[in-house]
């Protein structure tokens, strides 16, 4: 049985999915059988990040109405065998989505699948609410910003009422926090929350803080998650990422600002 | 000094009074088989609540026509379907006279509130007199949720902006409490809220408010009570 990972928010622009594409890589990496499905059906953008967009053929939502196979549909990842992409459709729209369509999507990929990770659209509507429904696990994405922690604390109040398991009673969702775009310096100079504060109003499990980088940016256009860019803070940072999320312990990096040495401020490396 | 001796000890029999709720069974008709076949289909509904409980017989409703029945035959019914009489009422003169015969208390006519089969239903569910229930929420309110108490309202965790927790009673928070606030709904002044570290957006008791910017006045983190004094609210440090 797959284990079933959503990656939500609530507001745009957190980074959900740079989050998708480099944790389903990662768990790939390990060698887990790991599927990513790209929920923002109408905003195809998975696709693009994981650099497979010209190889898209058939999407989800072909699959959901039967015009295609789920192998069909399924991309193969070229940088690694056992990660598998299942596009969102550009030319539709969420309506298209329907709670069967996807619990019948999720559960054929369960049945060979370690991970199945669900890249949700922002927002609390159809799209997001489908793609959180079925899940096991919640990686909430959030920007040290007031509006960014306050949709993600109205996402987990969706998260603990609206899910299947919360619908069956079953054990609750286990949700997470990723910290993303977190700049040390700024929340020094108290323009930006620190992790204490988000954590305060949260009071959720912190997985990883992904820092502010220009190598998140650089990896999105070229179409290579930005794990697979290890020298990068944000690569490293999502490594670290996998690993809590797999058990291991980890010290929590990128919350302090870093020092500089005397090279790096002649270089101005970052 | 006898008698003295006999006025300490205790007394070992108490007259008291007890009401209680038996079903009654309300006859119209008197032919005895349709009763019978009747009172069978009735008891298979519901066989074990009624084995051997104790029943009423109720003849207040009784026609002219239907007075010959006898309380004996009637007993014999009752008996065949493993009910325990318990008395008559609403009985005619022959009714009452031949009851008393039988040593069957007899019960001056009272209005029927409800059949029988309705009491056996509401019998199989524990019923609750009071609606008031208190309810206590463990993981945190999150911005959008709702949460409503019938009784008094205990959170243990915080309750974030955005949210709404609302009891017919008292509030209590043991985490922050961020969110609105609404204690006493249905307007019981005497209700109030309690919290640890209060930066509500906005607390209400009985319909009584006050918003975050009357409130900033008092130190967050710190454990406070708010009452209603006066149809004002007042927030004082525990």
């Amino acid at each position: 049985m797959a284990r079933i990972i959503v990656v939500t928010s609530g507001k745009g622009g957190v980074g959900k999915t740079t989050t998708s594409a480099a944790v389903s890589m990662g768990l790939a990496k390990r060698g887990f059988k790991t599927a990513v499905i790209d929920f923002d059906v109408g905003l195809r953008n998975l696709d693009l990040i994981m650099g497979c967009e010209r190889r898209v053929v058939y999407d989800l939502v072909n699959v959901i109405n039967n015009e295609a196979s789920l192998n069909q549909a399924l991309i193969r990842d070229k940088r690694c065998d056992q990660l598998f992409i299942l596009p969102a459709s550009q030319t539709r729209d969420k309506d298209s989505l329907t709670i069967e369509g996807v619990g019948k999507i999720l559960e054929e990929l369960s049945k060979d699948f370690d991970y199945i990770i669900c890249d949700s659209p922002a927002g609390i509507e159809r799209g997001a609410t489908l793609a959180m429904y079925f899940a096991d696990d919640a990686f909430v994405v959030t920007n040290p910003e007031v509006s960014s922690v306050r949709d993600s604390d109205r996402m987990l109040g969706i998260l603990s009422s609206k899910s299947r398991r919360a619908e069956k009673g079953e054990e609750p969702i286990k949700e997470f926090l990723l910290l993303s775009r977190y700049a040390p310096d700024r929340v020094k100079l108290g323009e930006m929350l620190s992790v204490d504060d988000v954590q305060e109003i949260l009071s959720l499990h912190l997985l990883g803080v992904i820092p502010e980088s220009k190598s998140v940016l650089n990896a999105s256009n070229s179409g290579v998650p930005v794990i697979l860019d290890e020298q990068s803070d944000a690569g490293q940072a999502y490594m670290d990422i996998v690993a809590r999320y797999l058990g291991e312990e980890k010290p929590h990096r990128f919350i302090e600002e870093e020092k500089k040495s005397l090279f790096n401020k002649l270089f101005g490396g970052k | 000094m006898s008698t003295d001796a006999f006025s300490l000890q205790t007394n070992y029999i108490e007259f008291k009074s007890a009401s209680m709720t038996v079903p009654v069974l309300l006859l119209t008709h008197g032919d005895l088989s349709l009763l019978a076949q009747q009172l069978h289909e009735k008891l298979a509904q519901a066989p074990e609540f009624f084995k051997n409980s104790p029943i009423m017989l109720d003849l207040q409703k009784l026609s002219e026509a239907h007075q010959h029945v006898n309380i004996k035959d009637l007993l014999k019914l009752l008996s065949d379907h493993h009910l325990i009489p318990i008395g008559v009422r609403g009985g005619r003169e022959q009714h009452i006279a031949e009851s008393l015969s039988l040593n069957l208390p007899v019960f001056p006519a009272q209005p029927v509130s409800e059949t029988v089969i309705k009491a056996s239903t509401k019998k199989k569910t524990p019923t609750i007199t009071t609606t008031t229930e208190n309810k206590l929420i463990v993981q945190p309110v999150r911005s959008g949720q709702r949460v409503y108490a019938t009784g008094d309202l205990i959170v243990l965790a915080p309750v974030s902006p955005g949210a709404e927790i609302m009891a017919e009673g008292n509030i209590h928070v043991y985490g922050c409490l961020r969110g609105r606030a609404l204690a006493g709904v249905l307007g019981d002044v005497n209700s109030r809220i309690f919290c640890s570290d209060l930066r509500a957006e906005l607390i209400s008791i009985a319909g009584t408010y006050q918003l975050y910017d009357d409130l900033q006045q008092y130190p967050a983190q710190k454990p406070v009570h708010v009452s209603l004094e006066n149809q004002k609210l007042i927030i004082k440090k525990i």
